[in-house]
């Protein structure tokens, strides 16, 4: 790759005038004539059978256009919502529809919906709905899911568990043999809920004569939803189209096929008539799918040199009351838990439940970070039960550099990686041998300053198809068209579907880089399936190593194409031919040039070509990767808590992240930023909570908190640089890097600040209460 | 019983018979068409409605449209003067202030009010001042970057200006 300085150039981004100045393009901005608007009616039960629903009064409301049960619309379903394999091959789930017929098994299940000329008159109509439920008992958490006497949630599944699997490597009972230390620990991962600022929205046109569907909806996946809207609604796939407008905000929760997506569209086909629905936030808090909600079961092994002999887990993921798209994705953290880590044995089992609440499925990070916070509390439950510094017990065990590509205990392979070298930078940035002295002393006036680390290893861009579809079900690939108009401009077609990420900026400075065409004269194009062909759309911190590469290959062979008709022109041997910043010439003779421009002038010339070559200027490429991508990082967190509250404050924040090569360092930090704080909403804030009837208790803003800006410090970012050797371009991933390294950093932090008081572990979210109980339950004394 | 409207939004007039429980924020987007003033949540906590009413930064979601009568109001599409962007405009885009842009207009509308009150904030005034602005994706480090480099050019006077109207009825 020829790196000019576009490639690591912080590119101001070009998606932002639009967006700074309200002109964006979000499902719910979308007006249309003749629009109607649906209104989900949810279930307010956690698990009952639907005994009847009176809909008389409601379809004589003013403005309805019609009222459906679950009853009325599942003959139309010609197949349920799909479930992938996502690294459990082996396990049991029900069929999930769009709608419940006769049984609801979470608060927040669709049971009908209703059609208005308005949506204030479908809301209004939906009050008017008489819905009798026979209540049965719900199944409120993993702990009762897996009780004998527990309900039942799918008489089909004829049990609450979904699977339990094993995953495992090296001689565990040797490594707990050898052991001179032997811990135990119990890993709660709370249940969170993602919240995009942007909820969820859906607009759905069928044209009954035509009989095409054409739906607009704030998705992470527009190409995927074209597949399944077609096979469940028995639609083909060529008469769907589906249009991933401005999407703002996913972190996972919009990379399914949603239940709405679906209901639209029937609606559009059953009414012959475009159809508009906008989720409320209430609605997106229940409705939208969760993260998280594990529990995991740790015995360490370990040497009193800092030597981790071995790690025994099980990990128990509650999947909500279905198991969504991606529901057991999180169990990838199981082939990863050792992460940077020279590991001798590790002994796994996944065990997956279902509960009467909300399906959960990916959230950013998606099973890394739970892999990441599990063997980086084990660094330091070790460190802290023989006194060792945290520090010194992940270099001991790092893998050796020269140990690279290493092969993992569950056969995944590292690609490159020292990850001794952002530990020292950051070590570095704090000047970690002050933050000690600074701590001592501030013990002693009763302050109590804590700091964590968090040395990650991450597996990302989806993917390698041939490891994908023995552990995903499905090979994934990198998609791109590049294709030059006449006068020599380029339409870039990408086959990720970007939320936030500035794809419309990074993939045009691979392309700028490529061919030497200004920026400017590059459009990217993307979350629209009726532009090009299928893509494998955004998720999994994929897009720059897997479509920035097929980018990075199509602007490559248009290159190529480019020094041939060149080649012609100038009446040279190919050879021979030199091309630099978009001219090409004979070498040795720059001032005759002929500039891209000209070339694809040429190219929709035919008598101008050789006489073997076909016109146009265009290229595209499906990348296949031969192997994942492995960013590392070392993340420090410093805190502060106050010994009369028990809050915590986050003081300093330092990462030093080795994603690669940085297309745009800006975007990188970016996302590194917002991740960070996601994390850190996790350590301290967020928890989707339940009651004892099944009813979601922090279902608004009010009750659910995600962080603030006061709540948050600066972020201090560097980096390392490492390329990837699995890609031309170097890149790994970065978008979930923040999220999976700072969790668990600052939890660190935490137990690090409340050692003098014998604290070895505190369960996320960290909140004022629960530390003040730890620090007040001798009495306050500290040792 | 519908009642009739009359405010002034970005200089322009506008004129309707709604229905009292009309939202302003939804007068602003459904009647208005000015649809750069997003709906985030239903509690008047993520601020992306954010608009200015008679000088003051209003949660758009938490005013009747018919409490809004006779007023003026700007929004986030009141800012730019042809394709010159308003300072915090600009400065969003330079700082990276942004990612999925949803929460932006109203970020920036809290930030307009935020800097016409203490125009030399420091970085801790920013992040008490823009308690009741949600984001999810930049973590906030961009978004305060973005205004004090805003504060930085509105002090010097370079870029446009904020209307004289809502200079003059600035609190003290």
């Amino acid at each position: 790759m020829a790196v000019s300085q576009l490639i690591g150039a912080s590119i101001k981004r070009r998606e932002d005038p639009e967006l700074v100045t309200g002109s964006g393009n979000f499902v719910d901005d979308m007006s249309q004539t003749a629009l109607a608007y649906l209104y989900v009616v949810r279930s307010t039960q956690a698990h009952a059978r639907i005994e009847g629903i009176e809909a008389s009064r409601a379809k004589e409301a003013d403005g309805v256009l019609a009222v459906w049960t679950g009853k009325d619309l599942q003959p139309e379903f010609q197949a349920p919502l799909p479930v992938t394999t996502s690294f459990v091959p082996e396990k049991k789930y029900p069929n999930h529809y769009p709608i419940a017929s006769d049984r609801v098994r979470y608060v927040g299940e669709p049971v009908a919906v209703v059609v208005a000329t308005s949506k204030a008159a479908a809301e209004d109509a939906a009050e008017r709905l008489d819905i009798r439920y026979e209540p049965l008992s719900p199944v409120l958490d993993i702990e009762a899911a897996l009780k004998k006497d527990a309900p039942v949630l799918h008489d089909d599944v004829g049990s609450n568990i979904a699977y339990d699997v094993k995953r495992a490597g090296g001689d565990i009972e040797t490594a707990f043999r050898d052991a001179d230390v032997r811990i135990t620990q119990r890993i709660i991962q709370q249940r969170l809920i993602p919240v995009a600022v942007e909820g969820r929205g859906v607009v759905a046109d069928y044209k009954k004569f035509a009989k095409t569907l054409t739906v607009t909806s704030s998705t992470q996946i527009p190409h995927f939803v074209k597949i399944w809207l077609g096979v469940i609604l028995g639609i083909p796939e060529s008469n769907v189209r589906v249009i991933a407008p401005d999407v703002g905000g996913g972190f996972g929760s919009k990379i399914r096929v949603y239940p709405e997506e679906v209901l639209v569209a029937l609606a559009s086909r059953r009414l012959s008539r475009p159809v508009k629905w906008t989720e409320d936030r209430n609605e997106n808090m229940k409705a939208t799918h969760h993260g998280r909600s594990q529990i995991w079961d740790v015995e360490i092994a370990a040497k009193r040199d800092g030597k981790v002999l071995g790690v025994r887990t099980t990990q128990y993921l509650d999947l909500g009351a279905y198991c969504s798209q991606f529901g057991t994705f999180q169990a990838i953290a199981l082939l990863i838990i050792q992460g940077p880590y020279k590991l001798p044995a590790f002994d796994g089992r996944g065990v997956g439940v279902f509960t009467n609440r909300t399906p959960t499925d990916a959230y950013r990070g998606a099973g890394r970070p739970e892999a990441t916070y599990l063997i980086e509390r084990v660094m330091d439950l070790v460190a802290q039960e023989i006194g060792m510094d945290p520090v010194e017990v992940r270099r001991k065990n790092f893998v050796p550099p020269e140990e690279q590509p290493f092969t993992n205990l569950l056969g995944l392979t590292y690609d490159s990686g020292d990850y001794r070298i952002t530990l020292d930078k950051a070590l570095e940035l704090v000047d970690y041998p002050q933050f000690r002295r600074d701590q001592a002393e501030a013990r002693k006036r009763g302050k109590y300053l804590g700091i964590g680390f968090c040395t990650y290893l991450e597996i990302c861009g989806l993917g390698p198809s041939v490891a994908t579809t023995a552990a995903a079900g499905i090979g994934f690939w990198g998609m791109s068209v590049v294709n030059l108009h006449f006068t020599g401009k380029a339409t870039v077609i990408i086959g990720s579907s970007p939320h936030g990420q500035g794809h419309e900026t990074t993939f045009a400075q691979i392309v700028a880089n490529e061919l030497g065409l200004p920026l400017e004269d590059i459009d990217v194009v993307h979350g629209d399936t009726a532009i090009g062909p299928m893509g494998m759309d955004t998720y999994g911190s994929r897009s720059a190593s897997v479509d920035g590469t097929a980018v990075y290959l199509s602007s490559v062979k248009v290159r190529e194409k480019a020094r041939k008709i060149a080649a012609h022109l100038l009446e040279a041997a190919e050879a021979d031919i030199v091309y630099e910043d978009g001219k090409a010439f004979v070498k040795g003779t720059p001032s005759k040039a002929v500039t891209i421009q000209e070339i694809t002038g040429a190219a929709f010339q035919p008598h101008r070509l050789p006489p073997d070559m076909e016109g146009g200027m265009e290229a595209t490429t499906f990348f296949n990767p031969p192997n994942f991508v492995w960013p590392f990082g070392a993340h420090v967190a410093l805190v502060e808590i106050d010994g009369e509250t028990g809050g915590t404050r986050v003081v300093r924040y330092v990462a030093v992240d080795d994603c690669g090569t940085r297309i745009n360092p800006m975007v990188v930090d970016g996302q590194l930023h917002g991740g960070i704080a996601q994390g850190i909403g996790q350590a301290l804030f967020e928890e989707a909570r339940y009651d004892e009837t099944g009813q979601l208790k922090t279902g608004t803003l009010v009750d659910y908190m995600i962080p603030t800006a006061p709540d948050l410090p600066s972020f201090e970012t560097a980096a390392t640089v490492t390329p990837s050797p699995t890609n031309p371009l170097g890149v790994k991933g970065i978008g979930e890097a923040g999220t999976i390294a700072s969790s668990v950093a600052v939890i660190n932090a935490i137990v690090d600040a409340l050692s003098p008081f014998g604290v070895k572990d505190v369960d996320m979210p960290a909140t004022p209460e629960k530390i003040w109980h730890l620090m007040h339950r001798n009495g306050g004394t500290t040792r | 019983m519908r009642r009739r409207v009359a405010v002034t939004i970005n200089g322009a007039k506008h004129e309707h018979e709604v229905e009292p429980r009309l939202l302003l924020v939804q007068y602003i987007r459904e009647l208005a068409g000015l649809t750069g003033t997003h709906v985030g949540c239903d509690t008047s906590n993520c601020g992306a409605c954010t608009v200015e009413l008679d000088g003051h930064s209003v949660k758009s979601c938490t005013v009747f449209a018919v409490q809004a009568d006779g007023a003026e109001i700007t929004t986030i599409e009141g800012l730019a003067q042809g394709t010159t962007l308003h300072p915090l405009q600009q400065a969003f885009w330079d700082e990276h202030g942004l990612q999925c842009g949803f929460c932006t207009p109203g970020m920036i509308m809290a930030a307009k009010q935020l800097l016409e009150r203490n125009p030399n904030p420091t970085e801790r005034e920013i992040r008490v001042g823009l308690e009741g602005n949600l984001c999810r994706c930049t973590g906030y480090h961009n978004i305060v970057k973005s205004i004090q480099a805003a504060a930085k050019v509105m002090a010097t006077g370079a870029g446009s200006k904020a209307p004289a109207a809502v200079a003059s009825q600035k609190e003290g």
